[in-house]
């Protein structure tokens, strides 16, 4: 062996143990967020928490109850708006529309799914809060759902196209139509891809500040209704961290910690849904 | 198109005579490579069973049998190529110029055993590139243009491609691109040189071609090729090896093998009773 | 709906299925029409952002023109909008961002689609896509209260001791500002770029890798020099594709920046981008001028993230088709 290849081989075992830091590295990274959110926000967790609402500041205790519903809210109301355009949107890309058709849906929805959340702010600002003259829990769930189309529409039309032709082909056959094929068996057929995606979307836009700084805006106490502001945690994260209170940034810690934790395990449950049914295609 | 119909043409009617006068089946020819009591497994599954084969210098040694027979496995662990393949598993001994191949350096064996695969694989760079390739990692210090040059003269492509040399390789035919993946490997000047069923890709005027062109190679180095045509095997091998299920039925010169088998398996194969 | 049901019992088995045809094409013709509004509806929502857009910065358009994108001055009480130190710390901070995540996100990429075992490889995956679901504003906690003072105490003085002839790293180290919003953006994009450029390097085919091993190439040689320049437009396209979240991503870079409009050799310095100046002053607008002139950030921010996804989107396309066209070619 040369002294050439002797370098050569060194180069080589020496670039590849790099690139296997860099992965362990870019994983560890996770490993570290969590373990800071719990080691810093797992103290300041305890019933109150998920009970009360915040207190002034000065005083202890207090909890985050209404951030926490008004993020159930808003994910809520996002999905009620989101999900039935990205899914009827998707039949209608999987089974019935034309290539120049699918086209246009499918370049708007890329493009809707990469316009800026601080953008799609300012777009539900303009079309939800600013004709009706007040921030509100619906502008913060058209927003959050704006952010679940494409989402939802993009994976769901690929797991209808992923059912197999012969599935379809059978059922017609049979002499079912075509929209019956889709109700009782291509739909059902996908299903866990399609609820996979929805999942996912929730699970994305969950964590999403930027859109809600102009739309639910936030709320010190409980939200008098949908059509008022309302508190959720992401907002409330952001603005207890950037406080000046160290009770506050206890809360923030914790906060982020429920946050995460709900992230996580809609998207843990998520996958998990998809590899129990078909397996994820590579 | 002009050369390409000609030199079919020229393929066409001569091997019967050349071929078969140019071989020397009676001399006990040196080996190059020996393979001894080779078992192979994927996983749990073995794929060859006690294989004992030699690859004669300077010849060309064919392997043949129906599909899944391990013969392209056997290929693949003259050069350890099978060990990019995880869960495999060889126990054996397979000598290069009488020296183990597993203890060797497996960078350096590739070198000298080079391989050809069964779809034509250039890189996406240029034709001139895609041949200096061996050259430049292997830190050659013969001139890399004139070393590219040879190489492609003997992989009979230079008339061809030498005014568009830097033209990406993928503008090439089927059968230019399988002819520049052999140039590719005959850069490093190997030792040996492995065949997975070369021409499986390609149409019948390019097969003639490098049928031709692994003929005239085997003064350069030795050969060993796996194909799935027998009659491929016939033109142009001086040894062959049938295999069978993973194991070796019948290993004799090429033109004892074809005519009298002694193996009835063999017989059954080459008169097309099954495979 | 309930109308197509078995034609059982229709008067004869030939008017029966005539009339079951009649009625199934009746009920397609609903569903069609009833999810084409749908899908139509993502156009136009699509179009709707557009045109809010481009009609909410009329005002902001017509009085600065050009010069909105080349005056460096931001002062809302003089109804001066320069978007200048805006795009600088966009920019700035995107770039500083791509050079930390770059070459980690591709080092790890190269891992999970060359070494790694499958279910190794899956796995890494699998926690790599959890990553790129931790919400931004996390990542703009761990930013403000673990980066912000590792940076001021340790890694901001430690670059002015050995770097500092370089304007990039001088001035006083606050902790916040370019180099720090860069880092955390580094971090919420390598996810992206490792993802996106694993599956566009294991669609390398095969025998690229074993004709480089096959000419004697250590393995290091056949990624480097075989798989990754044949995944070269691919990984580009997952560079892009991180560059546009840099640039469009608000709350961790709002964090951690500093918010001062200005333009500064120093990384260290204070800073301002597109994204952070619209979450934080569009409530508090102080006249139309000042919020047609955030309009027209988030205009530009829209633009900019439109040309890169698309430039993105190209590449990767490009990169898969090779892949799978050169078996054949």
């Amino acid at each position: 062996m040369n002294a050439r290849l002797r370098w050569r081989k060194f180069l080589s075992n020496f670039m590849l143990t790099m690139t296997g830091v860099c992965a362990v590295v870019s994983v560890a990274v996770l490993f570290f967020i969590l373990g800071c959110l719990v080691y810093q926000g797992g103290t300041s967790i305890n019933w109150n928490f998920f009970t009360k609402l915040p207190v002034p500041v000065g005083e202890t205790g207090g909890g985050m109850a209404n951030a926490i519903v008004g993020t159930g809210e808003l994910l809520i109301l996002a999905t009620l708006f989101g999900v039935p355009i990205g899914f009827f949107g998707a039949v209608y890309l999987a089974e019935f529309s034309g290539s120049a058709m699918a086209f246009v849906v499918r370049y708007a929805a890329d493009l809707l799914n990469g316009v800026p959340s601080i953008v799609i702010g300012i777009f539900a600002y303009a079309v939800a809060v600013h004709p009706f003259g007040h921030f509100s829990t619906y502008a913060g769930g058209f927003a959050l759902g704006l952010m679940m189309i494409p989402i939802t529409l993009r994976s769901t039309e690929e797991f209808l196209l992923a059912v197999p032709r012969t599935l379809r082909e059978g059922a017609m056959a049979l002499g079912a139509s075509k929209w019956k094929t889709i109700v009782t068996v291509i739909v059902p057929a996908a299903y866990r891809g399609i609820l996979t995606a929805i999942l996912l979307a929730v699970a994305r836009v969950a964590g999403e500040t930027a859109p809600l700084l102009f739309t639910a805006f936030g709320n010190t106490y409980w939200s008098k209704g949908l059509k008022d502001a309302t508190s959720s945690l992401p907002a409330v994260i952001y603005s207890y961290a950037l406080s000046p209170y160290d009770d506050w940034h206890r809360q923030a810690w914790a906060a982020g910690l429920v946050l995460l934790v709900l992230v996580l395990v809609i998207n843990i449950v998520a996958r998990g849904i998809l590899s129990r049914g078909i397996s994820v295609p590579r | 198109m002009n050369a390409f119909a000609r030199q079919a043409v020229s393929v066409n009617i001569t091997p019967p005579v050349t071929a078969g006068a140019s071989r020397e089946t009676a001399a006990p020819a040196a080996m190059r490579m020996t393979i001894s009591k080779v078992n192979f497994w994927y996983g749990a599954k073995q794929t060859l069973f006690d294989v004992n084969l030699g690859i004669a210098t300077n010849k060309v040694t064919a392997l043949i049998g129906p599909s899944g027979c391990g013969k392209s496995t056997l290929l693949r662990t003259l050069n350890r190529m099978h060990e990019t393949v995880r869960n495999a598993r060889l126990e054996g001994e397979i000598l290069l110029d009488g020296k183990n191949t597993m203890a060797q350096d497996v960078t350096l064996l590739r070198r000298r055993v080079g391989m050809v695969f069964q779809r034509p694989n250039p890189f996406p760079k240029s034709i001139f590139e895609n041949v200096a390739y061996g050259l430049r990692i292997n830190g050659s210090k013969i001139p890399v243009a004139d070393a590219v040059e040879k190489s492609l003269r003997h992989a009979a492509l230079w008339d061809e491609v030498k005014d568009h040399l830097h033209k990406s390789a993928y503008e090439l035919s089927g059968g230019q691109q399988q002819r520049l993946c052999i140039a590719r490997a005959l850069a490093v000047e190997p030792e040996v040189l492995l065949l997975d069923e070369p021409c499986s890709a390609l149409d019948p005027i390019s097969t003639a071609k490098i049928e031709e062109l692994l003929v005239q190679l085997k003064d350069l180095c030795t050969i060993a090729t796996v194909t799935h045509n027998m009659q491929q095997a016939a033109r142009i091998s001086d040894f062959t090896a049938f295999m069978l299920t993973g194991q070796l039925i019948e290993f004799n010169p090429t033109p004892q093998l074809f005519t009298k088998p002694s193996d009835p398996r063999t017989e059954a194969y080459i008169t097309g009773r099954f495979g | 709906m309930a109308t197509t049901t078995s034609p059982a019992h229709g008067a004869s088995p030939l008017s029966g299925s005539r009339h079951f045809v009649n009625r199934a094409d009746h009920g397609d013709e609903i569903a069609r029409v009833i999810t084409f509004i749908f899908a139509a509806s993502v156009v136009l929502i699509t179009l709707l952002l557009v045109l809010s857009l481009w009609q909410g910065s009329a005002l902001a358009r017509h009085k600065f023109g050009f010069s909105f994108f080349v005056t460096q001055v931001w002062d809302p009480n003089a109804g001066i909008f320069g978007a200048l130190p805006f795009i600088y710390g966009t920019l700035v901070t995107a770039v500083v961002s791509l050079l930390i995540a770059v070459p980690l996100g591709i080092g790890a990429a190269i891992f999970l689609a060359e070494l790694a075992p499958a279910r190794v490889s899956d796995t890494l995956e699998f926690f790599i896509d959890l990553l790129a679901a931790v919400p931004s504003v996390i990542y703009g906690v761990l930013g403000i209260f673990l980066i912000v003072p590792l940076m001021r105490s340790y890694i901001e003085p430690a670059l002015k001791k050995t770097l500092g002839f370089i304007p990039l790293f001088q001035g006083p180290a606050y902790g916040i500002g370019f180099l720090t919003a860069g880092i955390v953006l580094a971090v919420m994009i390598i996810p992206y770029i490792i993802s996106v450029s694993r599956e566009v390097l294991l669609s390398v085919p095969r025998d690229q890798r074993e004709a480089a091993l096959s000419l004697g190439a250590t393995r290091w040689e056949s990624t480097w020099k075989v798989v990754v320049p044949f995944a070269r437009t691919g990984i580009m396209g997952s560079i892009f594709l991180a560059l546009a979240r840099a640039l469009g991503e608000t709350m961790a870079v709002t964090m951690v920046i500093g918010n001062t409009p200005q333009i500064s050799a120093s990384l260290f310095a204070s800073g301002y981008s597109i994204a952070a100046a619209i979450a934080n002053e569009f409530n508090e607008a102080s006249s139309p001028l000042h919020s047609q002139a955030l309009i027209e950030l988030g205009l530009v921010l829209f633009l900019l993230t439109f040309i890169l996804n698309g430039i993105a989107r190209l590449l990767i396309i490009a990169t898969s088709q090779r892949g799978s066209g050169t078996a054949n070619a």
